[in-house]
């Protein structure tokens, strides 16, 4: 029986260009994260993971108390906090705020919980018009679909792709030069950017001691987005938070390195709060949105909290074999990869996708890559564990354990299995296996045999 | 009725049951001197063009070549009017009003400002928002110039860190800046200019 | 005068699908000077169940290990992912081991600190890090060294060394399709090798590569690295 998570993942697979175009982009984002933490580039980075990772525990651990520091440092500086637990809670502020203060034009930065709640929708469905300023998220805007990727929302997509959608949506003629299209996007979106009322962002990290934003970007859209605009908006989830501005020399050194490659990324925005008395431009108004959605569930789960220390630096995806063949689209929520193969079903609930958590193969290459040290792994063993189990299946790995306590029948079972093994090859596993590859020989004794002979002949 | 804040901070409470509270773990910053000819070593690398300037006026003539009969919008930072750039053909300056210096800049080709401090191992420019230095001269207009003073020039992160441990007790933006605005969003191919200025110089005086 | 008596753990796989694997194992351990025990009740050290999610099952096989092996000094498994499983995840199902527990190449190369064995085997080599052995054993050099001493084996790298051969136990009939994929993905780099024979120290992997290969019909085999230092 196949479901849709299954379905999309073998489309996927089916489409050879489409491998190709996941394969090579993500090899281009692994060779360059490779050669920034190598042991010349950057002898400190076992440390630093080290260091993130206690880091993050103990924030998350000490959440409450960093929220509230976090709100009146925000208050200090002349912002908002406005507290969120859900969706809805998250459009139903902005949908008032931009009817009292009668704004439509929105611009947003990247922000992935911003795709987890469907936020665009949601404004698009109320007469708003929010834009995608950065390159990828506005290309896949225009497409209407969900982000490929963590990092690069476009990576599934060629210029031809990018050339029709141009065209189609924008009525330009086809061009499929890289740099005409960025600098197409660049004079629509500058556009925006200056007419917008309201700029929404992300947040990379929430600090604490300072009631302040971070964002990390490369383009350039992210300031623009949070500058030129009377009003900032920053949506961030509740776990972003790190204790002290000082922490950043540990975050920020992981972070562009293990996503792009890059020490550091070409802008790193530290914001806090609405314009000072003084400067000359700025937002007027700033409101930080602090998002649960499910994140105080993963908070109350103590072998699976560290999921929530991700800095979604999207050096996971890249290094998983099995996300470079079934690609971000095939995983059912807005994070793919490994860390979006562990969050899903601990937001949407372990029955949501059952085959999730067991569509890997426990490679551990992810939890190698990752700056904070996520036991991606183990907390795919866990929700394995704990999905609802098919009553075939688990009458099957039954009969498997008694068999394996009872040697005799071991033995023997294996015997008749190995003797009428052109039956045993139309079990559904075995069927499942001859469609990819062949199965070996058997042997005509078993090493238990062997060994037997062996002891009798000396 | 429980408001939002509430609820989520009952619930993380509940979830954490934490007996003690702990310290933070303690982060060690390791600043380490920084020089002109790293810093621009790394600007270079990062694709930005660089100039090493010992008297102003070897500054006004870098930046009277880098327009290339460009407009130009200066920032208010004194440094700029006491070296005689705010002074130059093309170079418009002195705003204290946003509404005129985005225009200004919208229209300008180059936007030349100073900067609080720079990073030399990555070769970083570092900006405060202040009534000297606004956000969008080095944002807007195509291009950036920058002139730095060496004793402005740190060793890297940690050194900005210790330096600005709270950098929201000085402004409401600290912006990094290293290398033009770039994007590899398409097949990972390199394409500079995409929202900021796609051309840098820095000239460190 | 013997070293020492150790105690053999073949694995399911091993016992059932290549005996050869053990019994050259075997060869090599009496050629390094140890005495061999093999407890006839052994059977397999649960992973599939607990890779699965069936702990309670998972720990029964476990507990049944623990008892065949309650008076061993040393176990030595020749392969990474049961060795794992053993060291690292018996103590998620509260079950503890009395013996050391090693895998083959790592008792070679640090309990018996031998690294020669006169062995002899003509042919271009590459090196399939299987992946429980490369991240949660941290078995990378010792194999490599132990083939370098292989007279007449020249070992080329593959580029993709490191990366997963796809078959993750359940996961290679679950995600068939993935499986196969990432088998032809690694294959393509051995291919750009040379190499006319894939070693590795798990034999599940080998089968995996092993039946991608014969579906292809390539020129190819694949060996373990106890029958390679066991080549005379």
């Amino acid at each position: 029986m196949i479901d849709a998570f299954e379905k999309k993942i073998g489309e996927t697979l089916a489409d050879p260009a489409l491998q190709l175009k996941i394969y090579t982009n993500t090899a281009t984002l692994v060779d360059k994260r490779k050669t920034a933490v190598s042991e010349e580039a950057f002898p400190e980075y076992q440390e630093l993971r080290t260091k993130a990772n206690a880091l993050k525990r103990h924030a998350i651990e000490h959440l409450d108390l960093y929220l509230e520091q976090f709100e009146a440092n925000v208050i200090a500086h002349g912002g908002k906090v406005i507290w969120c637990r859900d969706a809805t809670e998250v459009s139903d502020f902005v949908l008032n705020l931009a009817k009292e203060r009668q704004a439509k034009l929105i611009v947003k930065s990247k922000s992935m919980t911003t795709e987890e709640i469907d936020l665009n929708e949601r404004l698009e469905h109320h007469g708003l018009e929010p834009v995608e300023t950065d390159l990828g998220e506005y290309i896949i805007q225009l497409r209407h679909e969900r982000p490929y990727h963590i990092v690069a929302p476009a990576l599934h997509l060629t210029r031809h792709d990018v050339a029709d959608v141009f065209t189609e949506k924008l009525g330009i003629p086809h061009d499929t030069v890289i740099e005409n299209q960025t600098m197409t996007a660049r004079g629509l979106l500058r556009e925006k950017f200056l007419a917008a009322d309201i700029g929404i962002s992300g947040a990379n990290f929430l600090v604490a001691d300072s009631g302040a934003v971070v964002l990390v970007e490369n383009e350039g859209n992210a300031r623009l987005t949070t500058t030129a605009p009377k009003i900032h908006i920053a949506v961030a989830g509740i776990e972003k938070i790190i204790p002290r501005a000082q922490d950043l020399g540990v975050f920020l050194k992981l972070l562009g390195r293990s996503a792009t490659g890059q020490p550091l990324t070409v802008y790193t925005s530290f914001l806090s709060g609405p314009k000072r008395t003084g400067e000359i431009d700025g937002p007027e108004e700033f409101y930080l949105v602090l998002l649960d959605n499910g994140r105080t569930k993963l908070i109350a789960d103590e072998a699976k909290r560290q999921s929530l220390y991700c800095i979604r630096c999207g050096a996971c995806l890249n290094i998983c074999p099995v996300y470079r063949k079934i690609g971000g689209h095939s995983f059912p929520w807005a994070y793919s990869g490994p860390i979006g193969a562990i969050i899903s079903p601990q937001f949407l609930g372990i029955d949501h996708t059952p085959k999730l958590p067991f569509a890997s193969s426990l490679c551990g290459a992810c939890a190698d890559v990752c700056p904070v040290k996520i036991d991606i792994p183990q907390v795919l063993l866990d929700l394995r564990a704990e999905v609802s189990k098919s009553p075939l299946e688990h009458r099957a790995f039954r009969i498997f354990a008694w068999m394996m306590t009872h040697p005799a029948i071991y033995r023997l079972s294996a015997k008749i299995g190995l003797k009428l093994f052109f039956l045993a090859k139309l079990a559904p596993p075995a069927k499942a296996w001859l469609s990819q590859r062949d199965l070996p020989n058997p042997p005509e004794k078993s090493f238990t045999d062997l060994w037997k002979l062996r002891a009798k002949k000396s | 009725m429980e408001t939002a804040r509430e609820e989520i901070l009952s619930k993380i409470r509940t979830g954490l049951n934490r007996k003690q509270d702990e310290p933070a773990p303690a982060v060690r910053l390791k600043p380490y001197a920084g020089t002109p000819e790293l810093f621009l070593k790394r600007v270079h690398a990062v694709g930005g063009k660089i100039s090493r300037a010992q008297r102003p006026i070897d500054v006004r003539s870098y930046i009277a070549d880098a327009l290339q009969g460009r407009s130009a919008v200066a920032s208010n930072a004194p440094l700029l009017h006491e070296l005689g750039i705010t002074a130059m053909e093309g170079v418009k300056c002195g705003f204290r009003n946003y509404t005129e210096l985005r225009e200004a800049c919208s229209k300008a080709g180059v936007g030349i400002t100073c900067a609080d401090y720079a990073l030399a191992d990555t070769g970083t420019l570092v900006m405060l928002s202040s009534r000297e230095e606004a956000r969008i001269v080095s944002l807007l207009p195509p291009a950036h110039i920058a002139v730095v003073a060496k004793n402005r020039i740190l060793g890297g992160l940690d050194e900005l860190l210790t330096k600005v441990p709270k950098p929201g007790d000085l402004t409401s933006s600290m912006v990094l800046i290293t290398g033009p605005s770039r994007t590899g969003d398409i097949e990972q191919i390199l394409v500079r200019g995409v929202h900021g200025p796609g051309e840098i110089h820095v000239i460190v005086l | 005068m013997a070293k020492g008596r150790i105690s053999l753990f073949v694995t399911c796989v091993v016992d059932q699908l290549f005996p050869n694997v053990g019994i050259a194992m075997a060869d090599v351990l009496e050629r390094a000077g140890y005495e061999l025990d093999v407890p006839e009740n052994q059977t397999c050290c649960g992973q599939p169940a607990f890779n699965s999610g069936y702990r309670e099952e998972a720990r029964m096989v476990a507990e049944h290990f623990r008892k065949v092996f309650a008076d061993a000094e040393y176990v030595i498994v020749p392969s990474g992912s049961c060795a794992s499983m053993i060291s690292h995840h018996f103590h998620d199902l509260q079950v503890k081991v009395a013996p050391k527990v090693y895998e083959f190449s790592t008792f070679l190369t640090e309990v018996a600190k031998i690294e020669d064995f006169g062995a002899k085997f003509d042919g271009v080599v590459t090196y399939h890090d299987s992946c429980h052995a490369l991240r949660d054993l941290r078995i990378k050099e010792g194999p490599r060294r132990l083939l370098s001493k292989v007279r007449g084996l020249e070992l080329r790298e593959m580029d993709a060394a490191e990366e997963c051969c796809g078959f993750g136990g359940t996961f290679s009939v679950k995600f068939a399709g993935i499986s196969g994929g990432m088998a032809r993905t690694k294959i393509e780099s051995i291919k750009r090798t040379g190499a006319d024979t894939i070693v590795s120290i798990d034999s599940s992997c080998l089968m995996q590569l092993q039946g991608a290969i014969s579906r292809e019909g390539l020129n190819m085999k694949t060996m373990h690295l106890a029958e390679v230092l066991a080549s005379k």
